[in-house]
């Protein structure tokens, strides 16, 4: 009796532990996703008569406009989730393999240091920067670059520098992560074997890193892709990004059936996208989830 | 004899210290080298400027009779089997031993054929498919070797490999070890801080301390003939006495130690009469008698009290206070199990012959 009690009490303090993020999982997640979809699914024959169809999936693939800014999302978050390996690599070996003691934690804590400042404040700083009349075009035509003071911002390229900046943090932390388990002897020993920078880089460092790597890839590209300040802010009118169309759908169009439908399209696309690489790269979510 | 590694007055500083001080030997083909040494006396230092991986500040080291100087690791005729092994978890055993033949460009056909027949001689046929997780300890071990061997190394340097393992399997290794040696025939480099490994292994045997050699020879000369104090100190067990020399008589030298103990013991180096002195004597050239005229003639007779028995099979041992000063003596017991009644706190007469006990000065340099 006293055992079965025990086990009731122990199952009612696990269920009130779980409770909140259960909650959280179900009130904001869940619920919202569930009406999102019946909404997708609705369309208005006549005010406040609603019929089932796939009409709102259907306009996205009729108006070019619609796909178009998709795919221009996905390939734009793919290449930002590039170029910021690219950069967190080298930042993340340095802070595993080659920073001591403070040094270390220094560079950890500049890395965080942006995020101090809201995304909103950070991005108004690029404009700052950047605009036709700001920090960077002037000094361009101080030193003779250019003759007039250059517009950089609503560029593509603008955006990506926008992007990668808020996402470093984010691939930093699991790549230091995960180099920082790679034991140095394993280098050396490579080395010692014949190996030089590049085959010990594709044949012992990426392999034991790769979780980290996907993992930050993961992160960063899901950010990137649901980003939106970013891009309409540096971006401008030519941004066209993804979740620009879903705010105008639902805030401005007040289309909320054809804003859900866009929303959907964006989760599916996101989810296949992850999928597609770590197929690609041999890898399990699983995996990498937990060695990450 | 061809020398297959010469080191010539080899100097390596790290700020103030200096961990590899001046340091020249040489290694012949085919020989067994191992450097004995504790923890930071530099010994893993001086294997890494071998292997390449730290440049010393001063001297040169020669391998095969040719200068590395400004050679990096992965072009030197050298392989390491490092502490840890270093096998490579995301490739099979195959892989791993197939490696260092594939960063050279040898053709796949060859690698196959070639890591088979080395995983052959170390006695793991058929094992390429094999992940490294599924390896025992000493299968690991032998994957490590056969990762060096195969790319015919003109000296293999081996960093302490047996001590991550517990000690049957240690044991097991040591004699493991040696046979592949002598199969292969490849001079090895083996740095340790076990006296046992290096006297069970080696041809000779390196005593480091503070980045220069104490004493380089043979485990023998090493254990019956130190040289140093270090040396009798570090190589087996001993009995050190420390006092000062009020007799010098041809070789052997009488000590008398602060609490008045008088030994005698014969002379290493020079040494004078008042010199500060100590004085080194095995566990096992001492013999225990009930009676004390049992004891041979020409022996240093003393009598003590047992403290306590350390029995450990063959290795047994017994710690005997000596009456007047009470200075502590290790005692090996006999094996013919003749004093396995020996009980704590009884009265017993142990004896030594002086000719087998050494004595150094160490007023020069206090070591």
């Amino acid at each position: 009796m006293r055992a079965e009690a025990a086990g009731h009490a122990s199952r009612l303090a696990l269920v009130l532990l779980l409770a909140p993020a259960l909650v959280w999982l179900l009130g904001l997640i869940v619920l919202p996703h569930v009406d999102l979809a019946i909404l997708s699914l609705r369309t208005r024959v006549a005010p406040r008569v609603y019929e089932w169809s796939f009409d709102k999936y259907r306009t996205f693939i009729d108006e070019p406009l619609y796909w178009h800014t998709f795919v221009r999302t996905a390939l734009m978050s793919i290449l930002a989730t590039a170029c910021t390996l690219l950069i967190a690599f080298p930042a993340a070996w340095y802070i595993a393999k080659i920073a001591r003691g403070r040094a270390r934690s220094t560079l950890f804590i500049l890395c965080l240091i942006p995020f101090w400042v809201s995304e909103t404040v950070r991005t108004l700083g690029w404009m700052i920067l950047l605009r036709e009349s700001g920090v960077v075009p002037a000094l361009l035509v101080r030193f003779g670059f250019a003759a007039t003071p250059p517009e950089l911002l609503y560029h593509d390229a603008t955006i990506l520098v926008g992007l990668v900046y808020t996402s470093v943090l984010f691939m930093v932390v699991p790549l230091t992560n995960a180099l920082e388990s790679l034991d140095d002897s394993l280098i050396e020993a490579a080395y010692d074997l014949g190996g030089n920078a590049w085959s010990i880089l594709r044949q012992i460092v990426l392999p034991h890193a790769a979780p980290g790597i996907a993992a930050g890839s993961i992160v960063v590209f899901m950010l990137t892709l649901g980003n939106y300040l970013t891009p309409t802010l540096l971006g401008g009118k030519n941004s066209l990004w993804f979740t620009e169309q879903i705010y105008t759908q639902f805030i401005t169009r007040f289309n909320w059936e054809q804003g859900a439908a866009f929303g959907f399209l964006l989760l599916v696309l996101s989810t296949a996208i992850v999928w597609l690489g770590l197929t690609l790269t041999g890898q399990r979510f699983g995996d990498v989830m937990r060695r990450s | 004899m061809q020398q297959d590694l010469e080191v010539d007055g080899v100097t390596k500083r790290f700020g103030a210290h200096v961990a590899v001080d001046k340091l020249s030997f040489a290694v012949a083909h085919g020989s067994f080298f191992s450097i004995l040494g504790p923890s930071g006396c530099g010994k893993t230092t001086l294997l890494r400027m071998i292997a390449g991986f730290i440049a010393p500040d001063a001297g040169d080291v020669r391998i095969g009779g040719k200068s590395m100087r400004d050679v990096l690791p992965n072009r030197r005729p050298v392989n390491m089997v490092f502490q840890h092994l270093a096998l490579f978890p995301m490739m099979s055993v195959g892989e791993n031993v197939g490696y260092g033949l594939a960063r050279r460009g040898v053709a796949a056909a060859t690698i196959r054929e070639r890591v088979a027949t080395m995983l052959k001689r170390v006695g793991l046929p058929g094992a390429e498919g094999k992940r490294i997780d599924q390896l025992s300890g000493g299968q690991k071990q032998r994957v490590a070797i056969a990762r060096s061997l195969v790319l015919e190394p003109t000296l293999l340097l081996l960093d302490e490999p047996l001590g991550a393992l517990d000690l049957k399997l240690r044991e097991h290794m040591k004699i493991e070890l040696k046979q592949l040696q002598a199969d292969f025939g490849t001079t090895f480099v083996y740095i340790t801080h076990d006296q046992s490994e290096a006297l069970v292994l080696s041809d000779h045997v390196a005593v480091m301390s503070n980045g220069r050699f104490e004493q380089v020879g043979t485990p023998q000369e090493l254990y019956y003939a130190p040289r140093t104090p270090f040396v009798a100190g570090f190589v087996g067990a001993n009995n050190r006495l420390e006092g000062s020399a009020t007799r010098i008589d041809g070789d052997m030298v009488e000590l008398r130690s602060k609490h008045g103990l008088t030994v005698r013991a014969k002379r290493t180096g020079a040494i004078n009469a008042g010199d500060t002195v100590a004085a080194f004597v095995r566990p096992e050239i001492v013999s225990l008698a009930r009676d004390a005229g049992e004891l041979a003639d020409g022996m240093q007779v003393l009598r003590g009290r047992v403290h306590s028995l350390l029995f450990d099979g063959a290795n047994s041992a017994v710690l005997v206070d000596e009456r007047s000063t009470n200075a502590q003596f290790h005692i090996a017991l006999p094996q013919t199990g003749r004093f396995a009644d020996l009980r704590a706190g009884e009265d017993i007469a142990f004896g030594f012959d002086p000719e087998r006990a050494v004595c150094f000065g160490t007023s020069a340099d206090a070591r």
